[in-house]
């Protein structure tokens, strides 16, 4: 008992233990001080958001189309063409990811193909926004001669697919196979098994891929420049050039009028806080649970 | 007796019949569910399919583009430091440059503070604490890439214009080697400003591949260690970065893959100047801030083809950058598999 305390006590004084302590308290400190830094950038930024933002929040925001310098305006025809476009485009995405996602999982565990494919989705994942933006202007832009709504659907979609296809693979993989092996035991066949059983099992959770495909796209700027440009003036056409928030942002944010620059910062409170709640939503709502 | 026994046979003849048409019937069952099943492998397989076609079809429509810029120019497309839309003469080596510092100027912030979000929520977070966390950081990377830019412009930049630059010039700019590098106007928007916006942004994603692969760590080894009297800093040092060397590298490489391709944050901060200096808080532009601001401004054909040729580079180097990423984390969870 006696020697224990003093070895405890001789040790509190050894210079290697006293130095190992130090070492320690250091990094532990640096460490939490790095959580500090991320968790004070993201308070800044939204801080900022709201001091700027709010003041540019009012009812004509959602009545008035963008101005021109000078006078009073709004957003209505960017909230239309952004909504618009990220409909449009989730509603190309949406079977197309969720299809490819059932073929990884149910034929692309030990093929070639599916490991390409999977390694390839995971490269389009993290690809630059605004190389797809130039791929689409050379497939849709150049061929119809115009910039259009359609065009900036398409590079929405091309974003969103890969996001859509790597959730539901994963979630699929989730689903025990035993659940598989009793519906297989009943005779179904595998097409049956993978919508009705696999998928069903798991469709909150590719639910939530969905909604972080349109979390993604909605803020996503540099694939729009060159392919559905902006348009002043209310349009619901989409073969025409059309608004959408992210520009609108992008324009009147480096222009030198206050009053727009003032829209521009209205505009990004409504795209930050719409973003970060679909985030938050598909993080608790339809947060997946591992099927029983 | 016999009207029985022509009873019987009745029956019997009856039953096999009965057993004919249904294995008949079971029989025309499972060749449509074959079908069915055919069908339904072929129509998942084209949709899988269409991410590679997508693929192709980038660098494709890309190269052929480009291919007007790279006959003019040849190789020296790549070296030459003139970018003149008057005079129709092109050269990548501005761009290039200022898409590669700035991105090293964000992985030399966003590594070490990315490892220290990553040891706080795995080893020192209270469980409890654990998921608000991890979403605030996930939300981080939620923030779009214009928000940024904004942000950066508006907030960031004349902050650090007014506070940072002029303490680190009156420091860091009068040591002998690095001086320059930290000289010059203290304007904030410049590659420096726009290398530190960058790295706020990859922070999250780095944060994120670091935390899951400390996950991976057995909890045998790590008791082990603490059993032997080692600290948790020790623990970390010699048993977790260790373990997971490979995710960790696969981690920044995916950071870097994201912080390469970055366009409207950087195209916000960065300047938007067609020169190389020494001094990071010169302006500069990078070849996705050269694209937004130009492409659809371009006139002449050259022009156009060039930004073109600079779009393939930027893909080119981010492929390789993420498909390494990718390799490497491969190998980690295979190594996992493994056990």
């Amino acid at each position: 008992m006696n020697t224990a305390v003093n070895s405890a006590g001789k040790a509190a004084v050894n210079p290697v233990y006293r130095r190992r302590l130090l070492g320690h308290r250091i990094g532990i400190t640096l460490s939490v001080l790095a959580m500090a830094i991320g968790l004070g950038f993201l308070a800044w930024i939204l801080f900022t958001l709201l001091v700027n933002g709010f003041g540019a929040l009012s009812g004509k925001l959602f009545v008035l189309d963008t101005p021109a310098p000078g006078s009073e305006g709004g957003l209505r025809n960017a909230i239309v063409g952004s909504l618009l476009m990220v409909g449009l485009s989730t509603a190309i995405s949406t079977p197309v990811g969720i299809l490819a996602g059932i073929y990884l999982a149910e034929y692309g565990q030990n093929s070639k193909f599916g490991a390409v494919t999977r390694f390839v989705t995971d490269i389009m994942l993290s690809a630059p926004s605004i190389v797809i933006g130039l791929f689409v202007y050379a497939l849709c832009v150049v061929r119809f001669h115009h910039y259009s709504g359609y065009a900036g659907s398409v590079a929405l979609a091309l974003i969103a697919i890969p996001v859509v296809v790597r959730t539901t693979d994963n979630m699929l993989h989730l689903v025990p196979n035993s659940l598989l092996e009793a519906a297989f035991a009943l005779g179904a066949p595998r097409w049956k098994v993978a919508l009705l059983v696999r998928l069903r099992a798991v469709k909150a959770g590719v639910v939530t891929g969905l909604l972080l495909a349109v979390a993604r796209i909605s803020g996503e700027t540099a694939p729009l420049l060159f392919t559905a440009l902006n348009n002043q003036f209310f349009s619901m056409d989409m073969t025409q050039p059309m608004a959408n928030l992210p520009v609108v942002i992008y324009r009147f944010a480096l222009s030198p009028y206050a009053d727009w620059q003032a829209i521009a910062w209205g505009a990004a409170l409504l795209v930050t806080f719409s973003v970060l709640a679909l985030n938050i939503l598909s993080r608790t709502v339809f947060r997946q649970k591992a099927p029983q | 007796m016999s009207a029985n026994s022509a009873a019987v046979a009745d029956e019997a003849a009856k039953q096999a019949f009965l057993d004919e048409a249904s294995y008949v019937k079971l029989r025309s069952t499972m060749r449509t569910q074959r079908i069915q099943d055919f069908v339904f492998h072929k129509v998942t397989m084209l949709f899988a399919a269409s991410v590679l076609v997508v693929l192709v079809g980038i660098i494709v429509s890309l190269a052929i583009s480009a291919a007007p810029a790279f006959r003019e120019f040849g190789p020296s497309f790549l070296s030459s430091a003139e970018w003149d839309p008057v005079n129709d003469k092109f050269g990548a080596l501005i761009a290039i440059t200022g898409t590669l510092t700035t991105s090293i100027i964000a992985l030399l912030f966003a590594v070490p503070i990315s490892f220290g979000i990553a040891l706080f929520l795995t080893e020192i977070c209270p469980a409890w604490l654990r998921r608000p966390m991890g979403t605030a950081v996930e939300l981080l990377a939620g923030v779009p890439s214009i928000i940024y830019g904004i942000w950066g412009l508006f907030v960031f930049a004349p902050l650090f214009g007014d506070v940072v630059q002029p303490l680190l010039k009156k420091t860091l700019g009068l040591l002998p080697v690095v001086g320059p590098l930290f000289q010059g106007p203290t304007m904030g928007l410049g590659i420096l400003c726009a290398g530190i916006i960058l790295a706020v942004m990859v922070i999250p994603f780095i944060a994120s591949v670091m935390r899951d692969v400390f996950e991976t760590v057995p909890t045998v080894l790590k008791e082990s260690a603490y059993g032997l009297g080692c600290t948790k800093w020790e623990v970390v040092r010699k048993i977790v970065l260790p373990y997971t060397r490979t995710g960790v590298v696969g981690g920044v490489m995916l950071g870097l893959g994201r912080a390469l391709g970055e366009t409207m944050a950087v195209t916000f901060v960065i300047g938007n100047a067609n020169e190389i200096s020494a001094s990071l808080f010169m302006p500069g532009n990078s070849i996705s801030s050269t694209l937004a601001n130009e492409f659809a401004e371009a006139s002449s054909a050259l022009h156009v083809s060039s930004l073109f040729a600079l779009g393939l580079i930027l893909f080119a180097i981010t492929f390789v950058v993420l498909s390494a990423a990718k390799l490497m984390l491969l190998g980690m969870s295979r190594k996992e598999g493994a056990k």
